[in-house]
């Protein structure tokens, strides 16, 4: 298990803390827009250092774009800052070579390829092609669902497989940032829940920080340190998970009062 | 039976260059999502690259090999400066622009090598080999062994190797590509360059057979297309049989059927496509839901 995280995470929380913020991740007063519409008013939220944040809010809120935002997928303007290194206007790609995996919603499954071939495009920037088969037999010890399977086309997976398939796909890169877009999205609540367990498993095994945005707040406050909630595109609550179930803003952001 | 097996040989080797072409536009298709209408101009400023080569004095070999390599960066350039624009845009826009590709690529070479029809040789030796007594042409032969071996070189590449792998997954999906961290737009000038590079080979076979000008590959690109869709768009080893099936009926049917002949061969894939997307519209080898233009 420890190997899905790699053996640079502890160097790197050692370098975080010299700089004393204590966060892996900030954003503030983050604005996007999609063309000439702006549906990210100003989002700011920390991701600590081996934490997990929750982003809840109801649909249309911002939730996915503000992950599209750090990702570089979208255009945006304030301030994002992975580990003090600002990431602000560089693509996609150059973000995750900085070291953010990032799982869209709808798991971004590589249906035409293999099983272990979408781990190793998640594996591609990597040279040591020992450790990265040690990882896959890992990862399919985790899930054997998926070792079952590996030669298969991705494609014909069940929801939850291809979930826990994005996952691991993201964890091949050795990432120091993991940002979750609604795990849960299309799957049987009990499935549901089942990828909740084993991220939250694989969370405190491997203190890997994470972002994770989702619907089922109940689910995400349970992984969660920290919880934000977005209303039409901006912050407007932010505060540690276990006080966030009751609280007003969290009820609207999902009942929609 | 001897002159059947002639045909049948001869129309594999037309193929085998419909063929080369045809896997130009798969690989375009697959990489970019576009049908590259210029791909035969490309192709027929490769060939007057390499026969400015030869006329210059280089043995016919060397100039098509320096041919394709400066057509795999010509490809690369044309991906970065002008497609790389239109990314994501309609399939109407990028019907406009690799339409509008062609004309400004016809219009270049007719200004540099003008619009005659020049002769170029031919890179195998004429001549005939005699296989269990049927006589067969040499350059026939070859023209096939020159696409299996292709064939086989790109099976290896997209199968056996890493930037397979990363050309593979851009093309299945290139946003979570780039959320893995491969750089897409390289791998889609990579695409492009390979693409123009068999577009140079296509060139170079099918020159001595029909004079070089810039119309050279007109017909060929039809050819090509009807291949390119009767195997599915986007699938390599679909448009190399289909271009087969292509060029093998076409010539039994000019050869065999009295009233189609010479003049109204070029009707026969025509008539194959349409009969084949009829009952199967993702073509022989595609698959249904790969339709992402």
């Amino acid at each position: 298990m420890s190997e899905l995280a790699g053996p640079e995470r502890s160097s790197r929380t050692g370098a975080a803390d010299g700089r004393g913020s204590g966060n892996i991740l900030e954003l503030e007063d983050v604005r996007a827009s999609y063309g000439r519409a702006e549906v990210l008013h100003g989002v700011s939220l920390q991701v600590s250092n081996g934490g997990v944040t929750a982003v809840l809010g109801a649909n249309g809120a911002g939730k996915t774009t503000t992950l599209r935002a750090i990702s570089g997928m979208v255009t945006a303007k304030g301030r994002i800052d992975l580990d003090g290194q600002d990431v602000l206007g560089s693509r996609p790609d150059q973000v995750a070579r900085m070291g953010v995996a990032h799982v869209p919603q709808g798991r971004g499954t590589l249906d035409q390829l293999s099983v272990r071939e979408n781990l190793l495009v998640g594996a591609y920037q990597r040279r040591d092609r020992k450790a990265v088969e040690a990882q896959i037999a890992e990862c399919f010890e985790l899930f054997p669902a998926l070792a079952r399977r590996q030669t298969s086309t991705a494609g014909n997976l069940s929801g939850g497989e291809q979930q826990m398939l994005a996952v691991c796909r993201a964890l091949m890169s050795r990432p120091r940032l993991l940002l979750l877009d609604e795990p849960s999205l299309g799957l049987a609540p009990r499935t549901a829940e089942e990828v909740f367990e084993a991220i939250g498993r694989l969370q405190k095994e491997t203190g890997l920080s994470m972002l994770v945005v989702e619907q089922t707040a109940a689910l995400a406050l349970a992984l969660a340190d920290t919880a934000v909630v977005l209303e039409i595109g901006r912050t407007v609550l932010t505060g540690p998970a276990e006080e966030m179930a009751g609280r007003d803003e969290v009820r609207r952001a999902y009942l929609g009062d | 039976m001897q002159h059947a097996i002639q045909q049948i040989v001869d129309g594999l080797a037309a193929g085998s260059i419909y063929g080369a072409l045809a896997l130009a536009l798969v690989l375009v298709y697959r990489a970019t999502g576009m049908i590259n209408f210029a791909q035969g101009l490309m192709a027929v400023a490769s060939t007057y690259i390499a026969l400015t080569l030869w006329q210059a004095g280089s043995p016919i070999g060397a100039a098509v090999a320096v041919a394709i390599a400066v057509s795999l960066v010509l490809g690369a350039v044309t991906e970065r400066l002008v497609i790389r624009r239109f990314e994501g845009a309609s399939p109407h826009t990028a019907v406009v622009v690799t339409v509008a590709l062609l004309i400004l690529i016809n219009g270049i070479v007719g200004a540099i090598w003008g619009y005659n029809s020049q002769p170029f040789p031919s890179l195998f030796p004429t001549g005939t080999v005699t296989v269990g007594g049927v006589v067969l042409a040499i350059p026939s032969l070859a023209t096939i062994g020159v696409l299996i071996a292709v064939v086989v070189l790109l099976q290896l590449l997209f199968l056996k190797t890493k930037l397979g792998l990363a050309l593979r997954a851009v093309a299945n999906n290139p946003e979570s590509s780039a959320l893995s961290g491969l750089n897409v737009g390289r791998l889609l000038m990579v695409g492009w360059a390979l693409a123009a590079g068999l577009g140079a080979l296509a060139g170079a076979l099918i020159a001595p057979k029909v004079y070089l000008d810039p119309g050279m590959m007109d017909t060929i690109l039809i050819y090509a297309l009807a291949a390119a869709v009767l195997g599915g768009l986007d699938s390599p080893m679909g448009a190399v049989v289909a271009a087969w099936i292509i060029g093998v009926s076409e010539n039994l049917a000019g050869t065999y059927i009295g009233f189609i002949g010479n003049d109204l061969k070029i009707g026969v894939p025509l008539v194959a496509m349409f009969v084949i997307l009829l009952t199967r519209p993702q073509g022989l080898f595609g698959r249904k839901e790969a339709v992402r233009v």
